[in-house]
């Protein structure tokens, strides 16, 4: 088989199950349908790890998959680099566990095909996004998993999730509208649309002031999807509204595939990035990781307090990119990566809290350690993970950011990611206290634990956030190396793929 | 010129719909204002003066042609829009089952 033919299997797989699960689920028995989606996830995760091994052993910076042949400039192309790599292997590994756990949690909803086929549509975008090295392309699949977890967020289809669900889809197209505008503005002013192209003509041009403008148009439009701190308003409604499962991978994978990989590849890549964009990012990162704990800290809705934290911790990705050194943009990609391992998980066991108990609130739980022992310890290493508490995998990409802003001099930013990280671990405090300890309460002594899928997958992305640090070992370093190497590469990106 | 700032104002009145209408359905003719005014100026984009439709024929010598890819572009983002117009309309008549009312003030369940 060629190597690059994988490439567009990333989104041939899970567009292929979306519709082949809704055409099926009719008529075939429930177990079926879980059998196609636990293969279609398992398969996306060896397909990017093999993709991994692919660009390790054919030796090029990036691996390029023209579709119908037309070379670059002409024609659609799929890139896989190591930040490609990087964010495969992120979103698929959250994905297949998510797969894995609503075998059971969703039982609480009717109608699974049709929320296995959102899913996969909302999995198709975020890896056609990653995959895709053309601009219109990148807001198409941007549009078809941002539609679909509209759809999600409004899943339940009661008062609160259709008004979170309304909300969200009108700022989330205002946002994509944004977008457009700054996809038009480079079409009319480059006569292309392939990035690699579009950043080979930028760099001829000199000064040019549309550049800037375009700028704080994705700006507006990514950080929008990425809820920082100024656009973050619809994350608090939207991502606690949505079943347990999906949390997990809204929060998990969709805002930082649709908000950060997005601005790190048209920044870097494409618009070529400068020191006033990076001071910009910086102080946006650092508001959010101070805002949006403070907000946290007052929060009674479990679920709302980890979307919260979600701004929160997205804060320090943006941080740690905006420093623009190797050290940084390294914390802030592993922060990326551990962040959508144990948020997931957070939402995951407030899934199944809400499944055992049926509440999502703090001042109703007390003592579940002693019903839902599973639950308490996977939730204790994911709160001990975003606190930043050694040995687990958070407290390493936290130190590295904070490490890089003294590296490069920006003490007041190293001091407000301290600061949060201090708050984050006030929060937990309260999370595991009101929750997991004190007296169990009456009414929820004939509770049990919640059934075996729901275990394995929560105990497997608890032993990611366990065994995440030793992503910077010697030998595992490479997987963080490529993915920065490519954004260090700045518009040299266009030289590589139009090779 | 004059066009271009047209687009603009479109774009301008569609916000002020979004942004300070009360009522859900008239946001949502606000949200498709935004997405006309800008395939609009998509459109005019790739539009020319006296230009011609871009069709390679025998013994035509095409001097000015229209550019014809944002016309492709923005048939794919009138679809998009038009999903996303739906599926607020859903949502819209399923708040109105659930509070009975289309007004955006008095649909506010969620706090904090």
């Amino acid at each position: 088989m060629n190597t690059v033919n994988i490439i567009p299997l990333f989104v041939i797989i899970p567009l292929f199950s979306a519709f082949f699960i809704s055409f099926i689920g009719r008529f075939v028995k429930r177990a079926y349908i879980n059998l196609v989606s636990v293969i279609a996830c398992s398969s996306l995760l060896f397909l990017s790890f093999s993709g991994l091994n692919l660009l390790r052993s054919s030796a090029a910076p990036a691996l390029v998959y023209k579709i119908g042949g037309w070379a670059p400039p002409f024609g659609i192309c799929m890139v896989l680099d190591g930040l490609t790599n990087f964010m495969l292997i992120t979103v698929n590994l959250v994905a297949f566990f998510v797969s894995i756990y609503s075998l059971n949690y969703m039982d609480k909803y009717t109608d699974r095909p049709k929320f296995l086929t959102l899913f996969f549509l909302m999995l198709t975008g975020m890896n056609g996004l990653i995959v895709t090295g053309d601009l219109f392309n990148l807001f198409v699949f941007l549009e078809i998993a941002s539609i679909a977890s509209y759809a999600l967020v409004a899943f339940g289809t009661e008062a609160e999730e259709l008004e979170a669900s309304f909300k969200y889809t009108i700022m989330g197209s205002l946002a994509s509208s944004f977008i457009f505008v700054g996809i038009a503005f480079l079409y009319g002013f480059t006569s292309t649309l392939n990035m690699a192209d579009m950043a080979s003509i930028l760099s001829a041009k000199q000064n040019i002031w549309i550049v800037n403008f375009v700028a704080v148009l994705f700006l507006m439009g990514f950080g929008l999807k990425a809820a920082l701190m100024p656009f973050h308003g619809w994350i608090a409604d939207a991502h606690p509204s949505a079943p347990a499962s999906i949390s997990a991978m809204l929060s998990g994978v969709l805002i930082k595939t649709l908000g950060i990989y997005a601005l790190m590849r048209v920044f870097f890549n494409v618009l070529g990035m400068t020191d006033a964009y990076l001071s910009v990012l910086m102080f946006l990162g650092s508001l959010s990781i101070i805002v949006a704990v403070i907000l946290a800290l007052s929060q009674w809705d479990l679920k709302r307090l980890l979307a919260y934290h979600s701004i929160s911790q997205i804060g320090y990705v943006v941080l740690g990119i905006g420093l623009g050194t190797p050290l940084g943009i390294l914390g802030g990609l592993f922060h990326l990566f551990n962040h959508s391992i144990f948020k997931s998980l957070l939402f995951l066991t407030s899934g199944a809290i809400d499944y055992s108990t049926g509440t999502r609130d703090l001042k109703e739980m007390s003592g579940l350690r002693e019903k839902l022992p599973v639950t308490a310890k996977t939730n204790l290493i994911a709160s001990m993970s975003i606190a930043g508490i050694p040995p687990f995998n958070g407290f390493f990409s936290k130190l590295i950011i904070i490490f890089a802003c003294i590296q490069k001099g920006c003490i007041g930013y190293a001091l407000a990611a301290v600061i949060g990280s201090i708050l984050t671990l006030a929060s937990f405090t309260k999370v595991q206290k009101f929750a997991f300890f004190g007296e169990l309460k009456e009414k929820y002594k004939a509770i049990t634990e919640v059934p075996l899928a729901m275990k394995l997958s929560m105990i497997g992305l608890a032993i990611i956030c366990i065994l995440g640090g030793f992503l910077l070992l010697p030998s595992f370093r490479f997987f963080l190396n490529d993915a920065v190497g490519v954004l260090l590469e700045g518009r040299d990106y266009a030289k590589i793929i139009l090779k | 010129m004059s066009l271009y700032l047209l687009c603009l104002t479109l774009f301008c009145i569609g916000l002020y719909g979004v942004l300070r209408k009360r009522n859900i359905v008239k946001i949502i003719i606000g949200l498709a204002i935004i997405e006309y005014s800008i395939n609009l100026f998509f459109v005019l984009l790739g539009y020319r003066f006296h230009g011609r439709a871009p069709i390679d024929a025998q013994d035509q010598n095409i001097l000015n042609m229209v550019d014809p890819l944002p016309q492709a572009l923005v048939l794919t983002s009138i679809v998009i829009g038009l999903g996303v117009t739906a599926l607020l309309i859903s949502i819209a008549i399923r708040l109105y089952e659930k509070y009975g009312t289309f007004d955006i003030t008095k649909i506010r369940r969620l706090k904090g």
